[in-house]
């Protein structure tokens, strides 16, 4: 089973942020795991957590702003309840991936990137899961799925919208 | 009765169900009063059998698959009685696809627990790595270069030279640093190991570590590979207790200890001098060689990159010496290639073998041709970055310098198979649309290059001027390929290029009957 969205991220909190950030600021080059840890306390990386970075590593703020745009894997708001990445990479292409995307995009009402419009799903692709002998393929809240069809992806997009 | 079964836990046995099958057989069994010791290894690389359940029997394990939750009861009343069962492929080491193989990276692959340190010792783990440690650095270095070793990642730079140089830089600090950004489609080699025989990538890192002079690793795993991550995480720990990471490893006087850095989606950090520069907190921007990273890598000092699968290559060619490795092989491939085989096949999965390999022999005969039963027009090798290649060409030995006498690449080592439904027009377009995403932006063929090409091929697509735009679109990938600053942006037109190239009949509309009349 999935678990949504709020119970797995804390809503934010710049003290509990502070903390986060003091315990990894001492590694060489600190940026990119802070933001992870961050994303994963609180399921995206607020603004205000910014210039908190820069400063705990004495960087300008410009500087992690930069980072932290640069990189698909950042949240800059929360995601929905649930997030379905389909993997759109050559592979699953050439299994069939490009019908079954365009099949979760009108069953979602959505297309890639976006969130439906009750918060309920997210919609992403994903350039490779690395499941590509088992293609087409899928992640829902970080659960894989592989050998995807119309039957299983159906199953998925339910799931993501309970 | 008691019983002795193994079950994949690699991320591509799990996303089929294994973990499913796993939970069930140990629920019917403790049903039935059977002790079940369900030990979770890698997988053996054969997909298409995934889940796949093994037994262990005193005439070695027999293999099952693939199978499903429904078969679970089924499945133990046949090992029960010890009778037939529909899924039974028989003894997994007589299974043809896998008996084929010459597995020296993967040997321990698929059979071993991978969260035991002392399940890798068992079956010859650290033995490279003892003999390393008796050999000493300058010997080490001898044996990496005479076994021919080139790296696994895709340029295929000799490893011997690269750690040589860094062994011979003078500084106060220097790195190992493993590329496990492994971003191609149709690539999963870095990820099985790293799931399936964590320590055997630790041991090639720390054979490094000693050879050059290193006490730090880092392990730069991409975040789409959250499984291989913790498996990295749990074996670094386990080496750590084992006195195996840490100081005076191994009861030597050598110390050295890693750590996994995760990344965060981008394909670019892939090339190494963009992955090193993420290591380092920042944007993954390719940087300029020279100078190269063996002289002013990590932070500045002298680092050694290799690709995961150049890492695990070591541990062999220390234990059974260079000879042993180098005897396989052709030209100046020496050794073997794990190659992966996915898209559109029937027996997609992991295939290590001797270089010099036909691409026909793989796709045709390993492979089994397409999942979908049509015929095979097109298969993509190396990547996003990696030439299509027609039937006409599937007699090219895989072999780096044989794919580069065609335009293409072997890459990593994966090939992508499409059947006779694939567009290639929008796989051109792909092609650059892809690297316009990812592309870092430092240089300019790459970064407005791949945007114009995106364009160009859209008006193809539309009909529009079709000569005219294809010259155009040949001209561009001539600027980007020679032009960019890294692969990203060089490579890019050998998808585009060999697209038009072998299938042009795609790209152009046949000409009508009153044309062809004229």
């Amino acid at each position: 089973m999935t678990t949504p969205y709020e119970a797995r991220y804390e809503p934010w909190d710049e003290a509990r942020g502070a903390e986060i950030i003091a315990e990894h600021a001492r590694q060489e080059g600190a940026t990119l795991v802070i933001l992870h840890a961050l994303q994963e306390a609180f399921g995206y990386v607020p603004e205000a957590a910014i210039p908190m970075i820069a400063q705990a590593l004495n960087l300008s703020r410009a500087e992690v702003h930069g980072v932290f745009t640069f990189y698909h894997d950042f949240r800059h708001k929360p995601a929905g309840r649930h997030v379905l990445k389909l993997c759109r990479a050559e592979a699953c292409q050439a299994a069939g991936g490009d019908a079954l995307a365009a099949r979760a995009e009108s069953k979602l009402g959505v297309s890639l990137g976006h969130t439906t419009a009750d918060d309920r799903v997210t919609l992403e692709p994903i350039y490779c899961l690395g499941l590509c002998a088992t293609a087409p393929s899928a992640m829902l809240d970080g659960r894989l799925i592989g050998r995807l069809d119309e039957k299983r992806l159906d199953a998925l997009v339910a799931e993501a919208q309970r | 009765m008691s019983m002795r079964l193994f079950v994949s836990r690699d991320a591509g046995a799990v996303a089929v169900g294994a973990d499913e099958v796993a939970l069930a057989l140990a629920q019917a069994a403790a049903k039935r009063g059977v002790t079940v010791d369900i030990v979770r290894t890698g997988s053996r690389g054969m997909y298409w059998l995934e889940p796949l359940v093994e037994v262990a029997t005193p005439q070695g394990r027999i293999a099952f698959g693939p199978v499903t939750e429904a078969d679970v009861p089924s499945l133990l009343d046949a090992l029960a009685s010890n009778t037939p069962h529909l899924l039974r492929l028989g003894a997994t080491d007589e299974i043809p696809w896998l008996k084929r193989q010459t597995r020296l990276t993967f040997a321990r692959c698929g059979v071993i627990d991978p969260r035991s340190l002392d399940d890798y010792r068992a079956h010859g783990g650290y033995k490279g790595f003892e003999r390393a440690l008796s050999l000493g650095p300058d010997a080490i270095l001898n044996e990496v270069t005479a076994s021919g070793l080139r790296g696994r990642g895709g340029a295929g730079f000799p490893t011997g030279i690269k750690w040589k140089t860094v062994a011979q830089a003078k500084a106060d600090r220097k790195f190992i640093v493993c590329n496990a950004d492994e971003g191609d489609s149709g690539t999963f080699a870095d990820r099985m190991i790293m799931e399936g025989d964590p320590f055997l990538v630790i041991e090639g890192m720390t054979t490094a570590g000693i050879t050059v002079g290193a006490t730090k690793g880092y392990i730069y795993i991409r975040s789409e590979y959250p499984h291989a991550v913790e498996a990295m995480n749990a074996a670094i720990l386990a080496a750590k207790r084992g006195g195996y990471l840490g100081d005076k490893i191994g009861g030597s006087t050598y110390n050295f200890d890693m750590e996994v850095r995760v990344g965060a989606g981008a394909y670019v950090c892939g090339e190494e001098t963009s992955l090193l520069e993420s290591l380092e907190g920042r944007r993954g921007i390719v940087r300029a060689k020279p100078p190269l990273p063996a002289h002013h890598g990590l932070f500045g000092k002298p680092t050694v990159i290799n690709n995961v699968l150049s890492f695990a290559a070591i541990p062999f060619i220390l234990a059974e010496g260079a000879k042993a490795y180098a005897d396989f092989g052709m030209g100046r491939s020496r050794g073997t290639m794990p190659i992966q085989l996915a898209g559109n096949i029937r027996h997609g999965g992991l295939f290590e073998t001797a270089f010099g390999v036909t691409l026909g022999e793989l796709v045709d005969d390993i492979g089994g041709g397409t999942a979908t039963g049509r015929p095979v027009r097109a298969v993509q090798v190396g990547g996003p970055l990696g030439a299509y290649f027609p039937r006409a060409l599937f007699d090219t030995p895989f072999d780096y310098e044989a794919f580069a006498a065609r335009d293409g690449l072997i890459g990593h080592g994966g090939i992508v198979v499409f059947d006779d439904s694939v567009d290639m027009r929008r796989q051109a377009r792909f092609a650059m649309e892809f690297c316009a995403v990812e592309s870092c932006g430092k240089c300019t063929p790459c970064r407005i290059g791949s945007t114009r090409g995106v364009e160009t091929i859209e008006k193809i697509i539309n009909g529009e001027r079709v000569h005219e735009n294809l010259a155009l679109v040949e001209d561009l990938c001539n600027t980007m390929k020679f032009g960019s600053l890294c692969a990203l942006g060089g490579f890019t037109p050998y998808p585009v290029l060999s697209a038009l190239k072998h299938f042009r009949e795609d790209f152009v509309p046949a000409p009508t009957t009153l044309q062809a009349a004229e």
